[in-house]
């Protein structure tokens, strides 16, 4: 199940064939673990990660990271207020942080006013909200495990070994 | 007297150049070929190792090590090979080499005396033969095919004559990925005691096996410490091939005559390999079992499809190759390969370049992207199709 979830992972194109024969098991069992994987949350969606910088013809967007401190709620602690900012679509992501700050949440937009508009709109003026520290993305390095360079290329030579 | 038709050592003159590099220039430039030919990891070496080099240059150390390399990798080395059982003493029987390549020589011309005779079990790697022979030793061929592709005890006894000095063993095997059980290495243990051979045992390989197989070394087993020459290197389990780092283990005797070669022709192996190879023994093994993971479902991948296509092959245990047999087409190994590099782009090595018992069989190594393993596959299902109309 671990296998076949760390291929996935790698490459949720991989097909059932593929997978069953590189774990030695029928496409059959592939198909079930991977139904039973979907059915139970494990697997949440599949989806291609894009490099935006490569696609020329939309424009770029902008992503900052925001720094939230916040009164946390009787009973509901951070996670009522946390919904509140999750469903908006602009958040990409949200984690409850440990340290100098509580709640850390990655947005995007199309212009750097689109986002400072949010924030200033939005996000600050949501009860429980004391404080928003907003730092811009300038550039991609690695994400989830991806390089945003190029793609590296078999540079190995025809040797005798 | 010189004359200019005796520039060139004869010797050398008589050493063939290894049949996998006429293949290698057929593939030379050309971005449409598919290659199984390389024996080499598709990984880089894992960061933290590549990492730890830079720490090691950025701070100027850039000069020899000892002749017997850094202290610490021996004890390393020595600590490591516990795992397999065996104890060998990191300052006199541990030596850093430039990879396992260097100490196969070393080891040949340190043992071997003109007249000798030794052992290869074939197929194998295609250095062991010409190095034994520039030692003036007969070789001694043993086709390893009459038996799926490992020596047994009995085959080489059989071969034994009153000059045989040596017995070259490799498990997981190059080019078969086959191992030698364990049951067979201690009969074949017994053999070497009985006639006093000593055997070189290649365990380049001995990370990467599969299925619950584990490796067993035959300097391991009881009383063979005294007859046994470990071969061991971080080319392929850590991705180094290009760091060119190994090491030898032997009895402190032979390791003395050893020494004398390795310090003359080399000083030491590369610093920042050594430093690597540190870090990749003490922290780096995640990174193998990533590694090993990925080799075994490629080849499981390779091994469902080559049976599919109706290509006869014993399942390897280890190492990255695979050893198909192509005997069904009617084709030698030289011909196969050849028409599947020209008409089909997918470069594999003739088994006939590995020694005996390689004719009839292709090595394809699947240490390479999933994708162009699929495709190089597919490929080569289409000649079996076009060969069989």
């Amino acid at each position: 199940m671990e296998e076949i979830l760390n291929l996935l992972q790698n490459n949720a194109r991989l097909s059932v064939e593929d997978i069953a024969a590189m774990t030695k098991k029928t496409p059959a069992e592939v198909e079930q673990i991977i139904s039973t994987l979907e059915k139970d949350g494990v697997i949440l969606k599949y989806a291609a990660i894009v490099n935006p910088e490569k696609i020329a013809e939309t424009k770029e967007k902008v992503r900052a990271e925001i720094e939230i401190q916040v009164t946390p709620e009787r009973e509901h602690g951070f996670d009522a207020l946390a919904e509140r900012i999750y469903r908006f679509p602009q958040v990409k992501s949200l984690y409850l942080m440990s340290g100098g700050y509580d709640l850390q949440v990655v947005i995007e937009g199309d212009s750097l006013q689109e986002v400072a508009f949010f924030v200033a709109q939005k996000l600050s003026t949501l009860n429980g909200v004391k404080s928003t520290k907003t730092h811009f993305v300038l550039k991609t390095y690695k994400e989830n495990d991806v390089l945003y360079v190029d793609e590296k290329r078999d540079r190995r030579e025809g040797v005798i070994a | 007297m010189n004359t200019r038709t005796d520039r060139f050592s004869k010797k050398i003159i008589g050493t063939p150049p290894s049949g996998i590099r006429k293949f290698f220039e057929l593939i030379q430039g050309r971005d449409d070929i598919i290659s199984l030919g390389v024996g080499e990891p598709d990984f880089s070496t894992p960061w933290l190792m590549r990492e730890e080099a830079y720490y090691h240059l950025e701070q100027g150390h850039t000069s020899y090590t000892s002749n017997w390399g850094l202290p610490e990798l021996r004890k390393e080395i020595a600590r490591y090979l516990t795992r397999y059982g065996m104890e060998y003493d990191a300052s006199h029987e541990v030596l850093i080499t430039i990879g396992v390549s260097e100490a196969i020589d070393a080891v040949l011309r340190a043992v071997l005396n003109s007249g000798d005779e030794i052992i290869i079990c074939e197929p194998c790697y295609v250095s062991y033969q010409p190095l034994a022979a520039l030692c003036d030793t007969t070789l001694i061929h043993l086709d390893t095919s009459v038996n799926g592709f490992y020596p047994t005890a009995a085959q080489i006894e059989a071969a034994i004559t009153p000059r045989t000095k040596a017995v070259m063993l490799c498990s997981p095997s190059n080019p078969t990925g086959r191992m030698i059980p364990r049951q067979e290495l201690e009969k074949i243990a017994e053999v070497v005691r009985k006639h006093q051979l000593w055997v070189l045992s290649d365990e380049v390989y001995c990370e990467l096996v599969y299925d619950g197989n584990t490796h067993c070394s035959i300097g391991s087993l009881p009383g063979m410490k005294d007859y046994t020459i470990i071969l061991n290197g971080f080319s392929k389990a850590f991705a180094m091939t290009g760091w060119r780092i190994g090491f030898m283990c032997c009895p402190a005797d032979l390791m003395e005559q050893v020494y004398k070669l390795h310090q003359y022709s080399t000083i030491c192996a590369p610093i920042m390999s050594q430093y690597a190879a540190i870090e990749g023994l003490k922290n780096g093994w995640n990174e193998v079992e990533k590694m090993r993971i990925s080799y075994r479902q490629r080849r499981n991948l390779m091994y469902k499809a080559l049976i599919e296509m109706g290509l006869p092959v014993t399942e390897p245990e280890g190492a990255f190759y695979i050893f198909p047999d192509i005997r069904s087409t009617g084709l030698t190994s030289e011909e196969f390969a050849t028409r599947l590099i020209e008409k089909h782009q997918v470069a594999v090595v003739p088994g006939n370049v590995f020694g005996a018992g390689g004719e009839g069989y292709i090595r394809c190594c699947y240490a390479t992207d999933i994708q162009k393993i699929k495709t190089a596959l597919s490929r080569i299902a289409d000649m079996l199709q076009e060969l069989r109309q």
